[in-house]
């Protein structure tokens, strides 16, 4: 048994050391928020915080998050970056088929928690590890200056 | 624009209250033949009548005032969740609020009104369902109106209804108490629509009813799917297509914690665990000696020689004008050119996934599909059971881009034969590595033409050849989809290009070429080649004329009235013959697909052989837009994905064996390479078309023209890549 810190509670689950938390998340504690797009730390569809910064839950091993807290989207409405991310992905009309938001929404949160004025080259740097197949990029854009707007 | 309907030729289902309560409104149009597959016999016709499959409705109306709105499509990005209600809550008056929506079950109500089976594709929801969901409101609108006059003892005439109410004076019902009521009285036999000057939703930018559930993670995909007793599988298929398992041996991978069994399918070795961590663990343990069969030596290289050689014969004839051998004599200048269009995939962000839960005379399907009728029926088929024994049930597709409407059911047809094989409920899911691997590619193209100039620098003969595999040889839908040899969705946008009708002698040749290699539509279907050959050699043609671009094309189309206006109004907005900044160069495409019409012009720069789009101006006509920002929404997807597979994507074969394997080598488009794009809808009246594919065609060679301007390097092959470098 494995104690993690998810969304703000201890929960203990049987999962072996070398489950990355993606699979952790989904199949033993059932969150299914994040998604699976890649395995290799290449699309972002798995984008959750640990101790607030960005990583790809899909090759992090549980055992690097014990101790840390995991924050998922689930929980993106009592953040306080992640409400008024959430808002400006409403106003903007963001999303399509919607697979990939989960995690470019928790990378654009992470990215607003260190930069409160992202500029155009920031957010390619941000966001670029996250694919979106319907091509939302312009309205990822567009939502995450008017968060930042907000923020400001 | 009245439109009485004449109730009487449809057969009309009357409504039948739902044990929960509220108005059922169910209708299906026999007319639309039912497609099935071979060996599933078709139902005798009295008996599909009188069977009301559940639940067979459009839409419901909770007696708490809610309706929901059946879906006989899936949500795969395009926001049909949000248009088909539209036009139910048009015509019916309804509170927008209230509205929820359902996926539908498979079932014959829910059976395309064009293609004869329940299928999401082709551009086509919008258009198809336009009639249908506008009168499944206005039938319902008809039934309130007549259960609040009965109720309030007044004419029917004298009752208005207004967001989610029926009212008379100063008296107003709610919906959902007259619901009751009203499924229990008569549907009427024919009901008026609203004249479009009356459209209060229609037309106008409604948001994503969708859209809350994918932001905060609720929204529940098929890879979502979860219920006690659910293993998950993965399946080991053969590293070549067409090879078949000799030998397995499973020792390894059954030690691994939490697999549960490994069993033999038609596709390969399924291993069958209690998660995917342990099945994926397991899978990668698994010893499978194979069978390579007769394309373990498939070579990219060697295939396009192969097609270069075909191309240098002439096939068979998909369109002919007057005689190009005597014609092209008497031309002034001539061009040839060959493109080579290479394999791609899909790759939705969702990897393919299907769970499936069998018993004794029933099977339950889950999984994000674009055409749950032949998934019902090729599961049927395996099982011994009939079609209506097998539930569908559609969760959000995590994109589908065509490969989740497979005529030959592939991954539904696996999932149920891990899932009879294992004896126990299984989700089987591919790895990012399967679905590149996997196939069902938009398949390898090669175009040879030549065209000869006339003395004003107008095409006077036309003569093009396409090798290419058949996304319809067999499977299915090849006795009406292939004529005379022909798959028309080789040769669209060529074959029925209106370039040809302004010139006097073209003729179009087709080879259907074999390879082994598992092909399929991919956004846009053969537009998605066709339309960068035909508007780089227009281009070409125009320079060889030393005339602009855009006034060739205008030539050219002057009795084209839909492709002009996109053409037009994309110019006047991307202010076309006007400087641009230093070291940026425009490129223009306009292509017709899927009955509408749009241009691109692209906006590119090229430094030391590193390419970037800046700006993409779009222009679309599709008739009348019923979601303005959806529409907008397409068109930036589709530039997206256009300019992915322009710029990166390529799928190929050494040693029979797929050379890419995930995102890092199957390249797509990610937010730093994304330029802006501006779309911009003609105003029309005219005929609706698609709005899903269309955008994607003129991307590619909006930007390859632009490079040629740029450089004076014509691109005769895709993906750019590094060839500036």
């Amino acid at each position: 048994m494995i104690t993690l810190n998810i969304n703000g509670k201890d929960v203990q689950l049987d999962a072996p050391e070398d489950m990355p938390i993606l699979w952790a998340l989904r199949d033993v504690v059932h969150l299914t928020g994040t998604k699976f797009g890649c395995g290799m730390a290449q699309c972002g569809a798995c984008t959750v915080h640990l101790d607030g910064q960005a990583i790809r839950s899909c090759v992090t091993p549980v055992t690097v998050a014990v101790g840390k807290k995991i924050t998922t989207i689930e929980h993106m409405q009592n953040d306080k970056v992640g409400q008024v991310v959430q808002a400006a992905w409403s106003a903007v009309d963001v999303v399509q088929c919607g697979y990939c938001q989960s995690g470019q929404i928790m990378a654009a949160t992470a990215l607003l928690t260190s930069n409160k004025k992202p500029t155009d080259d920031d957010i390619d740097a941000a966001m670029s590890g996250n694919i979106c197949r319907c091509g939302t990029y312009p309205r990822i854009r567009a939502a995450i200056h008017e968060a930042a707007n907000k923020l400001a | 624009m009245n439109s009485p309907l004449n109730i009487s030729r449809r057969t009309f289902i009357k409504a039948t209250t739902l044990a929960v309560g509220g108005l059922v409104i169910a209708f299906s149009i026999p007319n639309a033949k039912r497609f099935l597959l071979p060996g599933i016999p078709e139902a005798n016709a009295s008996e599909e009548a009188s069977k009301l499959p559940k639940p067979n409705a459009f839409l419901r109306i909770g007696t708490d005032n809610t309706i929901t709105v059946m879906l006989a499509h899936s949500e795969m990005g395009q926001s049909i969740w949000t248009t088909l209600p539209m036009l139910i809550a048009e015509e019916l008056d309804a509170d927008w609020s209230k509205i929820k929506v359902m996926h539908a079950p498979a079932a014959p109500e829910y059976i395309h009104t064009a293609y004869g089976i329940q299928i999401t594709g082709g551009s086509s929801t919008t258009w198809s369902e336009f009639d249908r969901y506008r009168q499944a409101g206005a039938l319902t609108r008809a039934l309130l109106v007549n259960a609040a006059a009965k109720k309030l003892g007044v004419p029917a005439e004298s009752i208005k209804t207004e967001n989610g109410f029926a009212i008379s004076g100063d008296k107003k019902i709610s919906y959902g108490d007259l619901a009751e009521a009203a499924a229990k009285l008569e549907t009427p036999k024919a009901v008026t629509l609203k004249e479009p000057k009356d459209w209060k939703i229609i037309g106008k930018t409604t948001k994503r009813l969708d859209g809350p559930e994918k932001i905060n993670g609720t929204a529940i995909f098929g890879q979502d799917v979860h219920f006690d007793g659910l293993m998950t599988a993965m399946v080991a298929r053969s590293p070549v297509f067409g090879g078949s398992v000799k030998s397995f041996d499973a020792t390894a991978a059954k030690k691994i914690k939490g697999v549960q069994q490994v069993v033999q399918v038609p596709s390969g070795v399924a291993v069958i665990a209690d998660n995917y961590w342990a099945a994926k663990q397991g899978r990668d343990a698994l010893k499978v000696e194979w069978n390579l069969g007769p394309n373990a030596s498939l070579d990219s290289k060697a295939l396009v020689s192969e097609y270069r050689k075909l191309a240098a014969t002439q096939g068979l004839t998909a369109a002919k004008a007057g005689d190009i051998k005597t014609a092209a004599a008497k031309t002034k200048k001539t061009i040839e050119a060959e493109y080579v269009l290479p394999y791609l995939a899909h790759s939705p962000m969702e990897p393919l996934n299907c769970s499936v839960k069998i018993s004794k005379d029933a099977c339950e399907i889950w999984t994000g599909t674009q055409m749950q009728g032949t998934d019902q029926q090729a599961a049927a088929k395996i099982l011994g059971l009939k079609p209506e024994q097998v539930t569908i049930h559609t969760l959000f597709l995590g994109g589908g881009f065509g490969r989740r409407a497979n005529p030959v059911a592939d991954f539904v047809s696996e999932a149920v034969q891990v899932a009879k094989a294992a004896g126990v409920p299984v989700k089987t899911v591919w790895s990012r590595e399967d679905d590149v691997k996997g196939g069902y590619y938009r398949p390898m193209y090669l175009h040879k033409a030549k065209i000869g100039l006339d003395a004003n620098g107008m095409p006077a003969t036309w003569e093009h050849t396409i090798v290419g595999q058949s996304i319809i040889l067999g499977t299915p839908f090849e006795a009406f989809m292939i004529k005379e040899g022909i798959d028309s969705t080789s040769v669209e946008g060529v074959a029925d290009s209106p370039y040809l009708k302004s010139i006097p002698n073209y003729q179009i040749n087709l080879h259907t070429a074999k390879t082994g290699v598992p092909v399929l539509w991919w956004r846009s279907v053969g537009h998605s080649h066709t339309a960068l050959v035909m508007e780089s050699l227009i281009d070409e043609l125009a320079h060889t004329a030393k005339k602009d671009p855009l006034e060739y094309r205008r030539a050219l189309l002057k009795d084209h009235p839909r492709h002009l206006a996109t053409l037009n109004l994309a110019a006047e907005k991307a202010s076309w013959g006007k400087p641009l900044p230093k070291g940026v160069f425009r490129g223009i495409a306009v292509h017709e697909s899927f009955g509408s019409f749009v241009t691109q012009i692209a906006e590119v720069s090229v430094n030391k052989g590193e390419i970037k789009v800046h700006r993409m101006v779009c222009a679309i006509d599709c008739g009348l837009s019923v979601n303005p920002d959806s529409l907008k929404a397409q068109m930036e997807s589709s530039i997206s994905f256009g300019l992915g597979a322009a710029m990166q994507s390529e799928i190929t074969f050494k040693d029979g064996m797929v050379e890419q394997s995930n995102f890092h080598d199957y390249k797509v488009m990610r937010m730093a390479d994304m330029p802006k794009v501006e779309v911009y809808i003609v105003q029309s009246t005219e005929k609706m078309g698609g709005v899903g594919e269309p955008g994607l065609p003129p991307v590619a060679p909006a930007v390859t023209n632009a490079i040629f301007a740029a450089t004076g390097k014509r691109i005769r092959s895709l993906p750019i890549g590094n060839q500036l470098a």
